[in-house]
């Protein structure tokens, strides 16, 4: 497979007439269609692309001083942004047939800027897992090609750049679900920090922790796609209003503080080759001029106890509003008033939805809240507070992505709670809001793709992505 | 603290949920070790620790409050499972 283009590259293209759109969308339904057993996209918006592809053309013919900032960009969205006048069901029975009244603010951007949207990808139902196996549609798979799940929840985006079918995707990151797909599958996935994207036209999971974020095979693809869909919007109140920078503008790093986790790094479930690969990199770094040291952090066996109690709290509060009454499925067995909720739900959620509605609910029910749900946001704030603290000393927090590479299909199938921990070392940026980025870092000798994590503080996406950039070039 | 068959009822009561005997099997089996791995938390000295609630510390902006028509009725109604012109539709569910 030829090495995927940039933005830039692909613009100075359409621009000297060396590509053309329309072959442009051709080569991406192409590699749609070869790619089709392994169940990226829920659905391709096949005739609206290529009428897209022949106005842009048309325009970057007739005015290419008026083209947008991310023209001739193909784009995959998760299934669950809201796009107007197309279907969107969070990969759930109980948004079947829905149809979006209006466009999530990231595609808006995004489509005002001449980008492309050429389908809508699997994911987990409701944002819900760590391996894209919870969808109504059936499991997505990791292009790698032995059986592998490709991460979640954001998989199908992770695999709809893998397999070449887009430039970008559009995933969202709730506890690691760009990021840990990202590493799965061997591309650049990128969670900014709590509010820097509106997240308004997004199906809500967890509400605090809920961020949208960006796939790609290159840094500068994503800075470049970040810089237009920041910044504040009037529909999401928890949108921030801190001044979006020029993220495009890549610097490589110099003399930088790296600080790492003694605990992480020696991990009993740290994969051997992933472990080895760090240390490298550690050593890399070191050569280069940076700092790295080991420091200490006290909450790690924390963090998925504290996200798992707020997550499950947030959405079975934000999944109430399946009720059946103005959307989604509603059961054709109603006898009774309960029957009608009862029923309705039940047929519409699969398992590890009704699994964490279910613990939501515990940890929020009367005589367990203070036990259980204030309790963790108390923990948070302890978390958040230790890890901003040392954001203040060192410029990024680096560690491995994943504690291992992708699993076999169906290999966790009867122990969630081993998938819920594999999300050690992701769910962190999400408790205290901040933005993170996994870059691949290395293969193993079977070639399963893993990658290196890092974590800046707030609004220093800029900081974060140079990094990233660096990244390419040493690992 | 011990899920039992009651918790798990009372939890689909309050969750309107109903699940079938084999998903209440698994779930009640699966809370026992979630719980088991939350119940870490205890361990945390939380005394005088304020509660993280609001990720987006910045002042609220006000805007002025005016009426805009988002989402017309027509749109609202779109993807109602029962209808009518003007109105959701729901089946009789009160014996009055």
């Amino acid at each position: 497979m030829q090495s995927p283009q940039s933005i830039k590259s692909i613009q100075a293209g359409l621009l000297d007439g060396s590509l053309k759109m329309e072959t442009r969308v051709d080569n991406h339904l192409a590699s749609i269609k070869k790619s089709e057993d392994l169940n990226i996209y829920i659905e391709v918006f096949e005739e609206e692309i290529r009428k897209a592809a022949e106005e842009l053309q048309e325009k970057i013919n007739t005015h290419p001083d008026k083209l947008g900032k991310l023209f001739g960009v193909v784009f995959s969205i998760k299934d669950v942004l809201c796009y107007k006048d197309h279907k969107v069901t969070a990969a759930s029975k109980i948004l079947d047939g829905f149809e979006s009244q209006f466009t999530a603010t990231a595609i808006q951007r995004i489509l005002d800027e001449d980008g492309l949207i050429i389908g809508r990808t699997n994911c987990d139902e409701f944002a819900m897992g760590s391996s894209n196996e919870n969808s109504v549609y059936g499991a997505c798979k990791n292009g790698h090609g032995d059986n592998r799940v490709p991460g979640g929840s954001s998989g199908g985006a992770a695999v709809s750049v893998q397999m070449h079918t887009c430039d970008v995707a559009l995933g969202t990151d709730t506890g690691g679900s760009v990021r840990q797909p990202a590493a799965f599958c061997g591309v650049v996935g990128m969670k900014p920090t709590y509010g820097r994207i509106s997240r308004y036209g997004l199906i809500a999971y967890a509400s605090s922790f809920d961020q949208l974020g960006l796939l790609g095979h290159h840094t500068e693809d994503i800075a470049t796609v970040l810089e237009v869909v920041s910044g504040k919007d009037s529909f999401d109140a928890t949108s921030s209003n801190t001044p979006v920078d020029k993220y495009a503008d890549l610097q490589a790093i110099e003399n930088k503080k790296f600080a790492y986790f003694n605990e992480v790094v020696n991990h009993p479930k740290l994969n051997e080759n992933i472990k080895s690969s760090t240390f490298d990199l550690f050593g890399k770094l070191k050569e280069k001029g940076h700092t790295v040291d080991d420091v200490e952090f006290e909450y790690l066996d924390y963090l998925v106890p504290t996200y798992y109690v707020l997550t499950t709290a947030e959405a079975s509060s934000n999944l109430s509003r399946y009720d059946g009454v103005r959307y989604g499925h509603r059961s054709k067995e109603i006898k009774s008033f309960n029957d009608f909720y009862h029923k309705t739900r039940t047929e519409g959620f699969g398992l590890e939805v009704k699994r964490r509605i279910m613990l939501g609910t515990f940890v929020l029910s009367s005589g367990y809240y203070d036990a259980y749900y204030s309790k963790a946001q108390k923990v948070r704030n302890k978390i958040s507070k230790a890890i901003t603290k040392m954001l203040e000393e060192y410029d990024y927090i680096i560690m491995p992505t994943t504690t291992d590479i992708a699993w076999e299909i169906g290999a966790f199938d009867k122990d969630p709670v081993s998938v819920y921990l594999s999300d050690v070392f992701t769910v962190l940026a999400n408790l205290c809001g901040l933005p993170a980025v996994s870059v691949p870092l290395g293969k193993d000798a079977n070639g399963h793709s893993y990658g290196i994590q890092l974590i800046s503080s707030k609004y220093n996406e800029a900081k974060l992505l140079n990094a990233a950039f660096s990244f390419q070039n040493i690992t | 603290m011990e899920i039992n068959e009651e918790l798990i009822l009372k939890l689909e009561k309050l969750s309107r949920l109903n699940l079938s005997q084999e998903d209440r099997t698994v779930i009640k089996d699966d809370l026992k070790s979630i719980l088991n791995m939350i119940d870490k938390l205890q361990e945390v000295d939380t005394e005088n620790v304020e509660p993280l609630i609001y990720l987006n510390q910045e002042k609220y902006e006000w805007r002025p409050d005016e009426v805009s028509n988002e989402l017309p009725r027509r749109d609202a109604l779109k993807n109602a499972p029962a209808a009518n012109e003007e109105y959701f539709s729901v089946p009789k569910v009160l014996n009055i």
